[in-house]
């Protein structure tokens, strides 16, 4: 604090008055710029790529809205969504997961704390290594599956070469590290509920279920929702478990909007078409972003 | 507390607890714990199909042989190169923009900060066009420079939420009677805010070395050559070469494994608060 001090660090009213207008924006400056650049533009940029035909070489040639007509034409566009609606919906299976997780993890008993790091485990590693995983457990030679299946005489199945089947194996191969985070989330959720409360519900003879539903999750909405949030999100950008684990494939079957997107602009060299596709995937999700920003710019004017 | 503590339930309950505790672990961790046997398990279990029972021999020379055969040990340093100039570069923009965010009234500031926040959750295919143009246009298309620029700029949206967030909880009295003292704003960042936020970067850093280490998609937009490849995409596409060596991939998936898990063990109380940050208010 000695520097602070220092005479020669005085700076003169007016001049004050100015830095003090003038250095939010100097400290805001490189963070804004490299986000624009690299962020903000580049969506308004696929936005208009999105109305041309281009290959990524010669001249863009501009089509209005050429890509979306025939977007909607294709059956893998509505097979991407179909699957992207599948994995929305069974990855919210994450908070019920890991809120029971968190519950049978929440008592203090010798080594819980090493249980508990060692279940959050999966969310660490990287979706290759899960996927990876994965593709193993359901390997229908010798995978872990099959060996448990035929335990009970079942099988053996091909899970990610069978098309009804090939999306939900690998939407349960997305369910283990986010399952994982959940948890966590509750898990500390958990260590903030108030204790009083619970005394006092459970002396009015609320017990189990009840006590969880009227007085325990109330007070876990703030964990709930960032929950919720990031797996959404996480659902809607599931693009790397995909990839490595089947390439879209059987036959397109576990296609989903980002790996679509992927193969046109990168492989067909459709670079107008992939910024169309592009395009849905974010407008779907502005969706969420939206609900999200606006609740957070509502409770930012409300603490004000 | 909730549920009501074990200890408090009937003998049996108790018994059951801790034995179903080690026995869930297990179930849970179990596709992981194959792969890490499997990564010193021989040739030979693997051609017998032994692929998930105790290994017959243990050949820790397979991660030798990764070394060795393969570009591993290139794509784990290049996953280096690209990470820790990352972590530092969006950490540094985040701490000056989150400031500012937090502390400073001025025009249009909710909605920058919406910018960052919203800028974060976009998909990834929105940037993939404009970015890889971006890059090969600027020269820097297949190269280490490509990612770490790249990862920086994204990674400033979740960093900026986070030390927005953080800073916001500092009091404002130690700044205002700095200013009354005559100290320079840059100074009272460099000398204040700075030294306060610490254990918000070190929980910020923990995190984003994990998302930027574990990255994929960008490491197949932004780069090709093996040497400027981080592991993730490396170990994928040597999965293409090996299609029968899961000894040898196991070896590469434990290894891509290791840093993001050593870091959270040994960091674990930071890497918890930056992720739940939030969990417990609202």
């Amino acid at each position: 604090m000695a520097v602070v001090q220092s005479a020669s660090t005085y700076v003169p009213a007016r001049s004050r008055w100015s830095q003090q207008r003038i250095a939010p924006w100097v400290f805001v400056a490189p963070g804004l710029l490299f986000f624009t650049v690299y962020v903000i533009y580049p969506i308004g940029q696929s936005f208009l790529i999105g109305f041309s035909d281009w290959d990524g070489f010669s001249d863009p040639v501009r089509i209005g809205l050429g890509n979306y007509a025939e977007l909607f034409d294709d059956d893998r566009f509505w097979t991407a969504i179909w699957n992207n609606v599948l994995w929305l919906v069974l990855f919210l299976l994450a908070l019920p997961i890991g809120l029971a997780i968190a519950l049978f993890l929440n008592q203090n008993v010798f080594g819980i704390r090493l249980i508990k790091s060692l279940f959050f485990f999966p969310f660490v590693i990287s979706q290759v290594v899960v996927g990876l995983v994965f593709a193993w457990f359901y390997d229908p030679n010798n995978g872990l599956l099959n060996e448990v299946l035929a335990l009970f005489s079942l099988g053996p199945t091909a899970i990610l070469s069978d098309e009804n089947a090939v999306t939900y194996g690998i939407i349960a191969a997305g369910l283990w590290p986010q399952v994982a985070y959940c948890m966590i989330l509750y898990l500390t959720g958990l260590n903030s509920v108030d204790p009083e409360q619970i005394e006092a519900a459970r002396l009015d003879g609320a017990r189990g279920l009840k006590l969880l539903w009227f007085v325990v999750l109330p007070q876990l909405r703030p964990a709930t929702f960032i929950a919720l949030v990031v797996t959404m999100i996480g659902a809607l950008r599931s693009f790397d478990l995909v990839q490595v684990m089947t390439d879209g494939g059987p036959f397109g079957q576990s296609l989903v909007l980002g790996l679509f997107m992927y193969h046109s602009a990168l492989f067909e060299y459709r670079m107008g078409y992939g910024a169309a596709i592009a395009t849905m995937l974010f407008l779907i999700m502005s969706v969420f972003i939206a609900y999200f920003l606006w609740r957070m710019v509502r409770t930012e004017r409300a603490a004000n | 507390m909730f549920p009501r503590p074990i200890q408090k339930a009937s003998p049996f309950a108790n018994v059951s607890y801790r034995i179903a505790l080690p026995i869930a672990l297990i179930v849970w961790l179990l596709p992981m714990a194959s792969v890490m046997l499997t990564s010193v398990r021989s040739i030979e279990d693997i051609n017998r199909g032994n692929y998930w029972g105790w290994p017959s021999s243990w050949e820790f020379a397979n991660y030798l042989v990764i070394f060795d055969a393969t570009p591993m040990a290139q794509f784990f340093l290049n996953s280096l190169i690209i990470t820790l100039p990352a972590v530092v570069g969006s950490v540094a923009l985040a701490s000056l923009a989150g400031y500012a965010l937090a502390k400073y009234k001025f025009l249009g500031n909710i909605w920058i900060f919406a910018i960052f926040v919203g800028g974060n959750f976009v998909p990834f295919q929105i940037l993939m066009i404009p970015v890889r143009d971006m890059a090969l246009w600027t020269g820097v298309y297949d190269t280490h420079m490509a990612l770490i620029l790249f990862h920086v700029a994204f990674q400033t949206g979740f960093c900026t939420l986070f030390m927005r967030n953080f800073i916001s909880g500092l009091p404002n009295a130690l700044i205002e009677s700095a200013r009354v003292e005559g100290v320079s704003e840059y100074k009272i960042f460099w000398y204040i805010v700075l030294p306060l936020v610490r254990p918000a970067l070190a929980a910020l850093a923990v995190l984003i070395f994990t998302f930027v280490w574990n990255d994929y998609f960008w490491s197949l937009i932004l780069v090709q050559s093996d040497s400027v490849k981080p592991i993730t995409a490396g170990i994928s596409a040597l999965r293409g070469q090996w299609l029968a060596s899961w000894q040898l991939i196991s070896a590469g998936a434990v290894l891509a494994a290791l840093p993001p898990v050593a870091m959270f063990f040994l960091l674990q109380k930071h890497f918890i608060a930056g992720l739940t940050l939030g969990a417990t208010k609202g």
